[in-house]
């Protein structure tokens, strides 16, 4: 069932969003990767993923809160199909952190798509990464941070709506960042952050 | 099947040898040509040898499939144009409803023939819908551009552009000069659509020539750098001279020979001024050409703006001249065609 389901699904995602895919400076690989994009629509994660070639799409994981993917058969339906990494953003805890979570899923073949700032921005600005990449990135410095803008999805699909209007999107891969030996948090952050900009503009 | 297909072969095989002759000037290092008007020209004649080929083989399958496809084109050119005009939230629900609902309205109503209400449903019904859905969503900050926008996208992409699918339809009668009345005119109206595609087509390549060759007096510099007044002027009386020569080689229409030249010059001018409307619309939003809007994708926008413009004008001409209605006795309709090729005409909208 799911070898028919999860193509048809796929490519779905790419008609209704019109997805480009534009990799810049760097080739799709198999190897583990984090790709790191700004969130502005529902869809992000799954045309993100649609969008990834076939045989990279299986190892790869969409990280995603639970509180919205469990809601509805649908979306139950749907984290099924996709495969999504679900997080419990309300009950995170030191013992519990998801962080070690998302490590010990992926081990070492899985990649994961996420989102560090967390909730979609609304006003349009990408809002400041939250720390979690940065705690990735320190556990498992032999992990390629891709930096990943999505342009137009918000206005595929914007918050709180239910029909898609299928206009034209893109999606823009760059080239790997890692965690500079004693660069701080902050620093870290800001720079990932600068990296998904950078790929607005090229 | 009439004269028409052995048109339309003679098109394609023309652009393919156009085509192949551009490929290899390129391959060519010592060729004194800027590689730049050459790759201009080759991506010319490759959308028409696209064009043109999709053309024939739904032509050549249903009318209902020539009709779905130019609904599909419909539906791709007014995505990229919605995604070059900035909308906001507010407008997502009218969005929808202008993709999915009036645009397989409009083709629906051209597969089954619907006259009076294809001609009206997106002027009267749409127009009006369009700002009272958009009130309705709440936002009213830059109200009248952005309901300005939709309506226009709708009207270009959409309602102007069927009208060379509803060439179709038309039921026309030809003037029989030895009996001095008119007659039914019986040829498949496939060759009215060919007629049509093929002398925008020319006009454009002629256009593009004399723009090269003899161009002086550019029109309009900020909106279009490469488009001159002897390019206009050039291409509307050649094309017209070729429209002559189509309909005395090929009658594929039922005007005259000089009435065929008329309708060949309206085309190109109506053509010319689609480029130039389309060129003051992306010079505007500062796009260069919608396929770059968004990279990857062919701008079928850039290919269709000449048609768009010229199918309203050359539609209605074609009617009020040469009309069977009026003119000729008994017209026999083909209904079971009309209601196969209205449920056809949907596919493209359901996948």
């Amino acid at each position: 069932m799911k070898q028919v389901t999860v193509p048809v699904l796929a490519a779905l995602a790419k008609v209704l969003s019109g997805a480009t895919v534009r990799w810049i400076g760097c080739e799709p690989d198999a190897c583990q990767r984090i790709y790191f994009a700004n969130h502005t629509s529902h869809l992000d994660a799954l045309v993100l993923w649609a969008s990834l070639p076939k045989n990279i799409r299986n190892l790869t994981r969409p990280v995603a809160a639970v509180d919205y993917w469990q809601s509805g058969p649908v979306r139950r339906y749907m984290a099924t199909v996709f495969n999504v990494l679900l997080i419990d953003r309300k009950k995170i805890k030191v013992h519990n952190s998801p962080i070690d979570m998302m490590l010990r899923e992926i081990g070492d073949v899985n990649s994961l798509i996420v989102f560090p700032e967390g909730s979609r921005n609304l006003s349009g600005k990408m809002g400041e990464f939250k720390s979690g990449l940065f705690h990735l990135a320190k556990k498992r410095p032999d992990l390629e941070l891709m930096p990943v803008y999505i342009d137009n999805l918000n206005r595929v699909m914007p918050k709180g709506e239910f029909l898609p209007v299928p206009l034209l999107s893109c999606i823009s891969i760059g080239a790997p960042i890692w965690l500079e030996s004693g660069e701080s948090k902050a620093e870290f952050l800001q720079r990932a952050r600068k990296s998904v900009l950078k790929m607005k503009d090229s | 099947m009439g004269y028409w297909t052995v048109g339309l072969v003679l098109l394609v095989c023309s652009l393919g040898i156009l085509l192949a002759a551009g490929q290899t000037l390129k391959r060519k290092p010592e060729s004194h040509i800027d590689p730049a008007i050459l790759r201009n020209f080759n991506k010319r004649v490759t959308s028409w040898l696209t064009i043109c080929v999709l053309l024939v083989v739904a032509l050549m399958l249903h009318r209902g499939v020539t009709i779905a496809l130019f609904g599909f084109v419909s539906f791709w050119a007014l995505r990229e144009f919605i995604t070059m005009t900035p909308t906001r939230r507010g407008d997502h629900r009218t969005l929808f409803w202008v993709l999915f609902g009036f645009t397989p309205l409009q083709y629906v109503l051209v597969g089954i023939d619907n006259y009076d209400l294809f001609t009206i449903v997106i002027p009267v019904y749409a127009s009006l819908f369009i700002p009272a859905r958009i009130a309705f969503a709440g936002d009213h900050k830059r109200f009248l551009e952005r309901t300005a926008k939709i309506q226009f996208g709708l009207l270009i992409c959409v309602y102007s552009l069927s009208h060379a699918a509803a060439l179709l339809n038309l039921n026309l009668a030809k003037w029989d000069s030895s009996i001095g009345a008119w007659e039914s005119w019986t040829e498949d109206t496939g060759g009215l659509l060919f007629f049509f595609i093929a002398i925008v087509q020319v006009s454009d390549m002629l256009h593009f020539l004399w723009d090269r060759l003899f161009g002086r007096h550019v029109i309009a510099p900020a909106v279009n750098a490469t488009k001159t007044w002897e390019g206009l002027l050039g291409a509307a009386c050649c094309t017209s001279l070729v429209g002559m020569v189509i309909q005395v080689l090929l009658p594929v229409t039922p005007f005259t020979w000089w009435g065929a030249g008329f309708m060949a010059l309206i085309i190109s001018v109506m053509a010319s001024s689609g480029s130039m409307t389309m060129s003051a619309i992306k010079r505007d939003r500062g796009v260069k050409e919608y396929g770059t809007l968004v990279l990857g994708h062919a701008g079928v926008l850039d290919r269709i703006d000449s048609i768009c413009f010229a199918a309203p004008i050359f539609f209605h001409l074609t009617r009020y001249f040469t009309n069977a209605e009026g003119r000729v006795v008994d017209v026999a309709i083909d209904q079971s065609a009309a209601v196969i090729s209205m449920g056809m005409s949907c596919i493209p909208f359901m996948a």
